[in-house]
């Protein structure tokens, strides 16, 4: 048992390994990257053309809610604990995580979460319908009855958001091997420490929102209802308190998987390595004081207008600091384009387009035009496929050889960029259009004059769920049948994950490595 | 010619739209951009939005070019040799100041016009808009006059068994009327959950929250007609309670309003008629279609247990007064129809549903019991 993994099922229910739970986490979040794909996709489907064709309205908005959801809770967030949890260990020389048996928990409660909230779709008055950010009374008052389950999965998932946080901080800041000081620490390890950070912050906000939405619901309470003297502006202020950090927390360890590639297909160490760890930490601290840029429309005073317009924008400048140090880490490199390295170029061209059309929502009188539209649809897209999910596929490919041993088949790596980037731009560019010619998000059908561009999204959505089937295959193949990968697996790559075998074995770093 | 290369492209794609949507040849296509709108207000935003946009344009060209020269120089395969620098304290302050001189530019203008566009005081005429699931309520402030405004797009062109109009769900079956060059103020609330209101040539986005109003307002200069939707997630039909502002000369307005005036009267002289079963029936079923069905169905199934069945219903079966109260004044997520339909109307739609979807009470009402049920009697 101290030696190897145990055999059959309870190997992975009893497991306490890093790297075994870091694998449960990806096959998961992939799982329900593919289910939350099927929602994006029957949506597509319904917007292919003007009319309903497909699904009725009422269906339609269970789509959307569920569809963001799941995404957000259920793909991106588990991935990126999945990435921690193999990777953290490794790259800072301890042999596992802090707390296992927490690790193993906070796992293990997550199928048990989103198998209750994707069962809402087959209750009498269906799944949740309200939209992902829930706004009551329509979220409350006038809710389905499988809200409850919604806010109960919620909880559970708050939980096991908090157990991973903590058990990141506690294994980075106490299993580091000698030498490994703060400053040395890969910038991975440092995004996943600040992200862990924002976790414990806003998690509990959550809990909060939803818990102060089930009083009203069954205790008679009146937190967000307005007839019985509460507010539901203030379930807006309290949900995106939590809920700006929260994009954050999908972003900031996308930037350390980045910051690990670039410098690798660069051969070139990271440019600006300190500023890079103080922009994550401004970019976290600005998090907390921006909420409200999502409720410029609310009739705020304008002095919270104003407050909320400057603070955003302050945002835009580490984040561009960012970007302008991934450019010049590649900037007179010797560089190669394997899969990992074109997700991750893609990845910074698209994010910067995203943080564009950011910029651009931050300026809170245009806001009033692009609000609610599907211009936001296309902003929040390109941060978040190209910027959370290309860095996790680039992640993937970069490290699946340290994993399993194998070397992925290149060509179809290449593959599945090409056609994920080119889904992705048909899918999502024409959105800009969609929103800025004035056709507002959420809904079902609409007038002809937005259909052109809509067909075009359709078209490129189902082209990027294409791509992601290949995702797949290439994966399980390169795990069943691949080429035996070297330790190094790639000529320009450094840090501690490169000086163990490949495949990693079961226990790494008994005996803590020296840093130097 | 630009418009033909377009729809080539489209057909590249292996989609030929052009005879699906033959109708519809006077919708304007391809739209990319903002629009400009027909205000003061509107025009500076859009102003705003292609400042931010080219300074955008701007950074992107320098990023994304020095990217590409270093993708295409600094190749492996040509040879390339790494450079070993990766710190600069001159490059990281630059590019940290520069940002911030570029946003303090932006950020002036954008001060200016929402000052702007928050200064509504003086105006000239105030209209409370509510927004109700699915449909809006204009009332003109101590003017005696409101109605309710409700999509018009009929259920056949929606499930396509009839070619769609050229305003396909931009209609309804009442527009707000507003005087030009007058200042009029917009008062914005809803009744239920929150919806927003949104015009998007007068540049007007805000949000109605049930129990709180909101201000906002809008100089139009020239008469026109100006479509919107809701903005809000706001349930089931949130795709279907659009906006349709129309602008006219004051002259015309002060017409139209008295129009509004008699009408009024003339509802509350028929609300003294008496109808015959069937006439009541009749009326009733029709009002049923238009403002029940979206709920109730047209069935009268309901979509249980959201929306209750009709047919079977226990107060449509029971209790008159408790389903007179029900229809009038609402509650549990079903609208309050006192004010948005006529004693009439009302008379007619609860008859009807005493009688119809094998309900059997044989029971009917005349619109003055309706009239007597609001004072309390
Ligand atoms: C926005 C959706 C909606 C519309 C439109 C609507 N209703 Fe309702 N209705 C409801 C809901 C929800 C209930 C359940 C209320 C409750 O449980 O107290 C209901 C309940 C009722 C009931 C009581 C049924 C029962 O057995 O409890 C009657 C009668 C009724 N509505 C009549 C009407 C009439 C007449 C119209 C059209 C003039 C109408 N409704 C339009 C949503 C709607
Ligand atoms: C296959 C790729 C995807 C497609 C085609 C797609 C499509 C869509 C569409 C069309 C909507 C708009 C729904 C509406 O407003 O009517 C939407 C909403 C949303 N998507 Fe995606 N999406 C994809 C991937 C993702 C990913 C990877 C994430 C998260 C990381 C994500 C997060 C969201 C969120 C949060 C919403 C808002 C939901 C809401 O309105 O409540 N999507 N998506
Ligand atoms: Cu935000
Ligand atoms: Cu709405």
């Amino acid at each position: 048992m101290a030696h190897g993994p145990a055999k059959g099922i309870t190997r992975w229910l009893y497991t306490t390994n890093h790297k075994d739970i870091g694998s449960m986490y990806l096959w998961f979040s992939f799982l329900m990257f593919l289910l939350g794909g099927v929602f994006a996709l029957v949506i597509r489907a319904e917007l292919f053309e003007p009319g309903l064709q497909i699904v009725e309205p009422e269906f339609f908005n269970q789509m959307t809610t569920m569809h963001g959801l799941v995404m957000v809770f259920g793909a991106v967030m588990p991935a990126f604990v999945g990435l921690a949890n193999w990777m953290v260990p490794m790259m800072i020389g301890a042999p596992d995580m802090a707390l296992p048996r927490m690790n193993n928990w906070s796992f293990w409660i997550l199928p048990f979460a989103f198998a209750m909230l994707a069962s809402t779709l087959f209750m009498e008055g269906g799944a949740p319908n309200f939209g992902w950010t829930f706004y009551a009374p329509l979220s409350t008052t006038y809710a389905p009855p499988s809200v409850t389950f919604f806010i109960f999965a919620v909880h559970i998932m708050g939980a096991s958001s908090i157990m991973g946080a903590i058990n990141i901080i506690a294994t980075i800041l106490n299993m580091r091997a000698p030498g490994m000081t703060l400053m040395k620490m890969p910038l991975f390890v440092w995004t996943w420490l600040i992200t862990a950070y924002l976790l414990i912050a806003v998690m509990p906000v959550l809990a909060g929102v939803v818990t102060m939405m089930l009083m009203d619901i069954h205790f008679g309470t009146s937190f967000f209802s307005a007839a019985g003297g509460g507010d539901p502006v203030l379930f807006q202020h309290v949900f995106w308190f939590f809920g700006h950090p929260e994009v954050y927390i999908m972003i900031l360890p996308a930037f350390g998987v980045v910051s690990a590639i670039i410098p690798t297909f660069a051969r070139k160490p990271l440019f600006g390595y300190a500023s890079m760890v103080y922009a994550t930490a401004s970019i976290a601290f600005l998090s907390f004081i921006v909420w409200a840029h999502h409720m410029f429309t609310v009739g705020m005073p304008i002095a919270g207008e104003l407050f909320f317009m400057y603070a955003t924008m302050l945002i835009a400048v580490p984040t561009g600091v960012k970007v302008f140090n991934w450019v010049t880490t590649m900037f007179k490199g010797s560089m190669t384009f394997e899969t990992p390295m074109l997700f991750s170029v893609a990845f910074v061209i698209l994010f910067t387009i995203g943080g564009f059309s950011g910029l651009m929502l931050a300026i809170a009188p245009a806001d009033f035009q692009y609000h609610d539209t599907y211009f936001v649809v296309a902003h929040f897209h390109y941060v978040l496929v190209p910027g959370a999910i290309f860095s996790i596929t680039a992640g993937v490919y970069y490290w699946l050889p340290k994993w399993c041993g194998n070397m992925y088949d290149e060509t179809m790596g290449k593959m599945h960029f090409w056609m994920a980037f080119i889904g992705l731009n048909l899918t999502f560019f024409p959105m800009h259009f969609a929103g800025l010619a004035g056709m507002p998000r959420r809904i079902p059908d609409y007038n002809m004059m937005f259909a052109d561009w809509n067909m075009i999204s359709s078209v490129g959505a189902f082209l990027f769920g294409a791509a992601q089937l290949l995702f797949l295959y290439n994966v399980i193949a390169t795990i069943v049948s691949g080429k035996k990968a070297t330790d190094r697996v790639w000529e320009g790559s450094h840090g501690l994950e490169w000086t163990v075998p490949s495949p990693a074995p079961y226990h790494t770093f008994s005996t803590p490595p020296e840093v130097k | 010619m630009l418009k033909q290369a377009k729809s080539c492209f489209a057909w590249l794609l292996g989609l030929s739209f052009t005879s699906q949507f033959a109708l519809a040849d006077d919708v304007k296509r391809w739209g990319v951009n903002m629009t400009q709108g027909v205000t003061d207000v509107s025009r500076e935003i859009y102003g705003l939005h292609m400042d931010i946009f080219w300074w955008c344009v701007a950074i992107g060209v320098v990023v994304f070019g020095v990217m590409i020269y270093t993708m295409i120089a600094h190749r492996k395969a040509n040879g390339a040799k790494a450079a070993n620098f990766h710190e600069s304290t001159t490059l990281e302050i630059l590019w940290t100041v520069v940002p911030i001189i570029i946003l303090v530019i932006m950020v002036i203008p954008a001060t200016k016009t929402l000052i702007k566009v928050y200064d509504t005081s003086e105006p000239d005429l105030d209209v409370v808009v509510t927004g109700y699931q699915w449909k809006w309520k204009y009332e003109y402030l101590n003017q005696d006059v409101s109605f309710f405004s409700s999509l018009s797009t009929p259920q056949d062109e929606i499930y396509n068994r009839a070619p769609k109009g050229p305003n396909y769900l931009l209609e309804v079956d009442q527009e707000l009327v507003i005087p030009t060059k007058q200042k009029v103020r917009f008062l914005i609330t809803a009744n239920d959950v929150i919806h927003a209101w949104w015009v998007p040539d007068l540049a007007v986005k805000k949000d109605a929250i049930p129990g709180f109003i909101n201000e906002s307002w809008t100089y139009v200069e020239e008469p026109g007609i100006y479509r919107g939707q809701c903005a809000e997630l706001c349930g089931k039909d949130h795709g279907f309670m659009p906006i349709v502002v129309r602008a006219v000369p004051q002259a015309e307005f002060d017409a139209w309003m008295n129009k509004k005036r008699e009408a009024a009267a003339a509802i509350a002289e028929a609300a003294k008629q008496t109808l015959t079963f069937d006439e009541l029936y009749a009326q009733g079923e029709a009002v049923y279609q238009k403002h029940c069905a979206a709920c109730h169905q047209a069935d009268g199934k309901g979509i249980p247990p959201t929306f209750p069945a009709i047919a079977g219903s226990p107060i449509a079966n029971g209790d008159m007064r408790a389903h007179i109260d029900r229809v009038l004044n609402g509650g549990q997520g079903m609208p309050p129809f006192g004010e948005q339909l006529t004693p009439v109307e009302s008379a007619a739609v609860i008859t009807f549903q005493r009688n119809a979807f094998g309900n059997n009470t044989g029971s009917e009402l005349q619109p003055i019991d309706i009239v007597n049920f609001k004072q309390g009697l």
